[in-house]
């Protein structure tokens, strides 16, 4: 990775200091973005509403007087609860939100980190959550948020082995772990001779995509796999008792995650940043258009699983993992199989 | 007085160590924590510290995969785990007494023994050895360059390596393992079935 930008030589604490500072920029954006298009107005449009209004026009500040309102809120906790573990839980989740962003590419040399195992680092700092939801569980000395942490742990960990498997079928096509690779391939690949537009492995790996945007939905805890969060029966699940920053720490860190995941699925399934190399565009024209591709392809995803989550019921608590156990993980199985057997004999 | 003329040399890899001392450091107190402190739920989150600070270790010993795996299954699983299973039975807040026993000196010697063994036999093996940091490339770039792309970079070169080793060299150990733990499963399962 070179370190000059634009043709300025940077020493090592000024391109992590910039790499650091864009990164949170974009993630925070992208966020506010994803949160008001699909939380605020996109869910009041499928209501025949229009939801925000008053905020800015079309309520579009909506969101920065919500922030306001969290910051100005008590910072309350129960007489039982463990503090010290409380407090530390929403930066364990936080935490583990904001360093998926590391290896996810924005273009040829837009990354923050590009790893060598950079689907593996994404899989395992994602799995770093639960420890966070079960700390916020225990910690709140509220029953309700105790049985809300138990039931995202069991769900957490049994939708980490379908997304884990369903990536492999990606690995196998793309012979390598490093995100960079992936999006290479899928760019200089080719479906059957044909190069025009790359191969965008969610055409040949569909049923790893499938799978994988199912667990992704599971894993965000969205309806309708929100048995952890279920108002109508946990009223908050492990959120219950927090309030104000803390709060806020948490709503920022679900719909980071979904932006997170989405890229991440844009970049295995969708091509990430790149346009296929058939069109020709060099990697200074890229490294300008890259951020915007692999933006708008992430926004669209988090779009399904909002759409999903707005549609459909809630699974129960039995069936959700029948799902992951009996149906998904067999299904992710086979496709590597027959994805290892593909790529062996052609 | 070896240990200073080891500090002068050109390969010595000062941030490094000084990143393992402080690890080194907290990982100790950490563990000391695990066995001391009076919550069942605070022993099991000083776990994750001395565990996390481990895959740290690998990563400056640019073993990336391995720490990587150490984060997914200790503390993404086991950990996880642990917690899960001391939530479902007992896990009261605050300070619980009965966590305590009188086998403090037999765990310290035991410890101790530990210490001496393993430590002596890893000097005697490899006390002369020493890894060579400089001799290891960073993960460059694959080759994203202008508009051709070229597929197979060189990011996952000690990762291969590893998988050659495991699925060539140790093949077998390997699958005895999974066939250990396969077994281990169906115990477990054979034990939960109730019917």
């Amino acid at each position: 990775m070179s370190a000059a930008v634009l043709g300025i030589e940077l020493a090592y604490w000024q391109s992590t200091l910039i790499r650091v500072v864009a990164g949170l920029v974009a993630v925070l954006l992208l966020t506010g973005g994803v949160v008001y298009l699909y939380l605020f107005k996109f869910v009041s449009f499928m209501q025949s509403r229009l939801g925000p209004m008053e905020a800015g026009p079309y309520g579009s500040l909506q969101l920065l007087a919500e922030v306001g309102k969290w910051l100005q809120k008590e910072d309350i906790h129960t007489e039982d609860s463990d503090r010290l573990v409380f407090g530390l839980a929403p930066a364990v989740v936080l935490s583990s939100t904001f360093l998926m962003f590391v290896v996810i590419p924005a273009g040829p040399d837009l990354v923050i980190a590009n790893l060598g195992t950079g689907v593996y680092y994404v899989l395992a700092v994602s799995a770093l959550s639960v420890l966070g939801i079960l700390m916020a569980g225990w910690a709140s000395a509220n029953k309700y948020a105790l049985m809300g942490a138990l039931r995202a742990g069991g769900q957490l960990i049994a939708y980490e082995l379908p997304m884990v498997l369903a990536v492999l079928g990606v690995v196998i096509m793309a012979g390598s772990l490093n995100l960079q690779d992936i999006v290479a391939a899928q760019a200089g690949g080719e479906i059957f001779g044909f190069s025009g537009i790359g191969n965008p492995y969610v055409l040949t790996q569909f049923v790893a995509f499938a799978v994988f945007m199912i667990a992704v939905q599971a894993e965000l805890t969205q309806t309708p796999f929100d048995m952890p969060i279920a108002e109508s029966e946990l009223v908050a699940g492990y959120q219950v008792e927090y309030s104000g920053i803390r709060f806020l720490v948490y709503f920022i860190s679900e719909f980071a995650t979904a932006v997170a995941f989405a890229a991440v699925a844009s970049t295995l399934f969708l091509g990430g940043w790149a346009l296929p190399t058939s069109w020709g565009l060099s990697a200074g024209v890229m490294n300008v258009v890259g951020p915007l591709v692999v933006a708008t392809k992430a926004v669209l995803l988090v779009g399904v699983v909002f759409w999903v989550r707005f549609s459909f019921p809630r699974f129960r608590e039995d069936q959700l993992q029948k799902l992951a156990w009996k149906v998904l993980i067999p299904i992710a199985l086979a496709n590597i199989l027959v994805t290892a057997v593909f790529k062996v004999a052609f | 007085m070896s240990g200073l003329v080891l500090a002068t040399e050109t390969t010595f890899d000062v941030p490094g160590n000084v990143a393992f001392a402080v690890l080194a450091v907290l990982m100790v107190v950490a563990a000391i924590r695990v066995v001391t402190t009076r919550n069942i739920v605070h022993a099991a989150l000083w776990l994750v510290v001395v565990l996390g600070g481990n895959a740290v270790v690998y990563l400056i010993l640019q073993a990336e995969f391995l720490a990587l795996t150490q984060l997914l299954v200790y503390i993404g699983a086991i950990i996880v785990l642990f917690l899960f299973g001391i939530m479902l039975t007992r896990a009261p807040l605050g300070k619980s007494d009965d966590l305590d026993n009188n086998q403090r000196w037999i765990g310290a010697v035991v410890g101790v023994l530990l210490l001496v063994v393993i430590g002596f036999s890893l000097t005697r093996s490899w006390g002369t050895d020493r890894l060579d940091f400089a001799a290891y490339d960073l993960p460059q770039v694959s080759g994203v360059t202008g508009t051709s792309v070229q597929i197979g970079g060189s990011g996952n070169g000690r990762t291969q390596a590893l998988a050659n080793e495991i699925f060539a060299d140790y093949l077998i150990p390997f699958e005895v393992v999974s066939v250990l733990l396969t077994g281990a499963l169906i115990g477990a399962i054979v034990l939960a079935r109730r019917d």
